[in-house]
């Protein structure tokens, strides 16, 4: 047995460590939020200092001069356009795909995998000239399917999981009730799968929202760029300008950073069930 | 169910499997038509680029296997096949022991759990060229960052990114920075699943920490682990964002990896047709990795 001094001296290690590990991970988000309120010079000289007269003006200067408003509103705006069109195609499909109705179930479910393992580069040639022809550069809705595309099938999978553990029997009755299958569609499987869609929701916003590959290639103009692509396109106008990069920087990992503490424990249960529940 | 079923023909056809008119079938159709439209016949005419010589506005030209060949001799493509290799390499185990360490010492403790996980989860809550950017001035950067601050104290350091032969390790470094958290946090949750009365039977009998890890848990979350490795596996051969943003693949094309040599090819080259071929040889060895990987994990299931 294991002795009560053991055990004490093993949590003071293991708190150690842990310490350690925590402050490596904040230690450069640190960084960039005390050197943002500092200025180039203070930067120049020693990168740790305290600021001396912290230039919080910065936070506005970036946000009129670099657009960021508008930045941050496209973001927004293609993250909840993605989502909808994800939850609204994914439900339906994880749906009659977890009940095994269509033939060639299994086919569509591989398939399905197998667009999960293809490098974005893969598409994304034929697409970008496609839509320069189109006129769809610069364009969130275009944008929106590519996102969507690319994220339902994660998104069915994980959704296929909680339609498997809604009893079939509930729509065996709807059915004797004389509901159709769009119906049992909208009023059984929509509701029962909502912790699925939250999830789904979460996971999808957020990977859209830190998206950078195809959103630099989609999105080419200050009007038109998602937070990420405009972070892209300030830091060749910045420069060396590091506050300034810093704030902007700040200030667009800020929504994500707030939304994730705020719903951590949905976060982490969901992007772990994939994974260990199986 | 029959009897349902003579009531209602549009739920008879949607329950009938196989049925001339299945009306399930268009359940799946949107997201089908979606991924065809988005994933499939873009990849059919990535593939059919790879065999012509194409600017994206012109026509096409048809060029046989010429791409390839000219590809076969060029040192900054077997550079970049070789620096997948090693990205992937290093990613299956350093971010995987980190993250299985953590994971274990989580177990150990009782308060701060879930600050821990919080922490450790953060950067894959923040968008990569935000992070990377970080890195390339307050850290690596040899007049803002911390390279600079440690030279000012007569300290050995330079500035990874700057030198061809560590590059790519500078990158390795910021990506399992942000990386090993998310995988400690998902071996924590498969921990935690472990039956509790087994962990304390062993400390009953005697069994040190380390073996009890060793022999009672791992074991248990074995699946949870080898999932994440294949996962692992496709992810960081697609490695993107951190070479584009540190490095742009330099200097030279020493960080160079398929994924940005293809994207520069086409967008700042112009060159769509060797840029598609590029992807090509991507995604066939991504597939070769994946398939090594299911061999590996195979043997191993079938000795054990």
């Amino acid at each position: 047995m294991i002795a009560a001094q053991d055990r004490s001296a093993a949590h003071v290690v293991a708190y150690l460590l842990l310490g350690v590990a925590a402050f490596s991970v904040l230690f450069p988000l640190a960084l960039m939020l005390i050197n943002s309120i500092r200025t180039n010079f203070e930067i120049l000289s020693n990168p740790l200092g305290w600021p001396e007269e912290p230039n919080f003006a910065v936070y506005q200067q970036v946000w009129v001069e670099s657009k960021l408003g508008r930045a941050l509103f496209n973001s927004c705006l293609v993250a909840a356009g993605t989502v909808t069109i994800v939850c609204l195609v994914a439900t339906p499909a994880a749906w009659v795909i977890a009940r095994r109705r269509v033939p060639g179930w299994l086919v569509i479910s591989l398939y399905f995998l197998a667009t999960t393992t293809v490098p974005v580069q893969m598409f994304i040639f034929p697409l970008y000239f496609l839509f320069a022809k189109l006129g769809l550069i610069n364009n969130h809705f275009a944008l929106m399917f590519v996102y969507a595309a690319i994220y339902t099938p994660f998104s069915l999978f994980l959704l296929r999981t909680y339609i498997v553990s809604i009893p079939i029997e509930l729509e065996e009755a709807a059915r004797i009730d004389g509901a159709s299958a769009l119906q049992i569609l909208m009023r059984i499987i929509f509701p029962l799968t909502s912790p699925g869609l939250l999830t789904v929701a979460l996971i999808v916003s957020l990977n859209t929202w830190n998206e950078f590959l195809i959103s630099i290639t989609f999105l080419q103009t200050d009007v038109a760029a998602t937070a990420t692509a405009r972070f892209y396109q300030l830091s060749g106008r910045y420069g060396s300008d590091w506050p300034q990069m810093m704030a902007t920087a700040a200030l667009i990992a800020a929504p994500t950073i707030v939304f994730f503490i705020m719903l951590q424990r949905r976060f982490i249960d969901g992007i772990s069930s994939g994974a260990v529940k199986n | 169910m029959a009897k349902a079923n003579a009531m209602n023909p549009g739920v008879a056809a949607l329950t009938t499997a196989g049925g001339e008119h299945n009306s399930a079938w268009l359940f799946v159709l949107p997201a089908l038509l979606l991924s065809l439209s988005v994933v499939a016949f873009p990849v059919a005419a990535t593939v059919m680029f790879s065999f012509t010589e194409w600017n994206g506005l012109g026509t096409p030209r048809f060029i046989g296997l010429d791409n390839f060949e000219a590809m076969v001799g060029e040192a900054r493509f077997w550079t970049a096949i070789a620096n997948n290799f090693i990205y992937t390499a290093v990613f299956v185990t350093v971010p995987m022991i980190i993250a299985l360490v953590a994971a274990a010492l989580l177990m150990l403790i009782k308060a701060g759990r879930t600050f821990f996980q919080v922490v450790f989860f953060l950067p894959v809550t923040i968008a990569t060229i935000i992070l990377a950017q970080i890195w390339r001035g307050m850290i690596y950067s040899p007049v803002t960052g911390m390279v600079g601050w440690l030279q000012s104290f007569g300290l050995n350091v330079a500035n990874p990114l700057a030198d061809p032969s560590t590059a790519l390790y500078g990158i390795l470094l910021v990506d399992i920075w942000h990386w090993w958290g998310y995988l400690c946090v998902i071996y924590f949750a498969a921990l935690r699943q472990v039956d509790v009365s087994l962990i304390e039977a062993a400390f009953v009998d005697g069994a040190s920490y380390v073996a009890t890890f060793r022999y009672i848990l791992l074991p248990m979350i074995l699946p949870t682990i080898l999932f994440m490795l294949l996962m692992t596996v496709i992810w960081s051969f697609r490695v993107f964002d951190w070479v584009f943003v540190l490095t742009e693949g330099g200097p030279g094309f020493s960080s160079e990896v398929l994924g940005t040599l293809a994207y520069k090819t086409a967008f700042q080259q112009m060159s769509v047709g060797r840029a598609s071929a590029y992807s090509l040889v991507m995604s066939l060895l991504g597939m070769l990795a994946i398939s090594i990987y299911l061999r590996v994990q195979y043997k191993s299931e079938k000795q054990s």
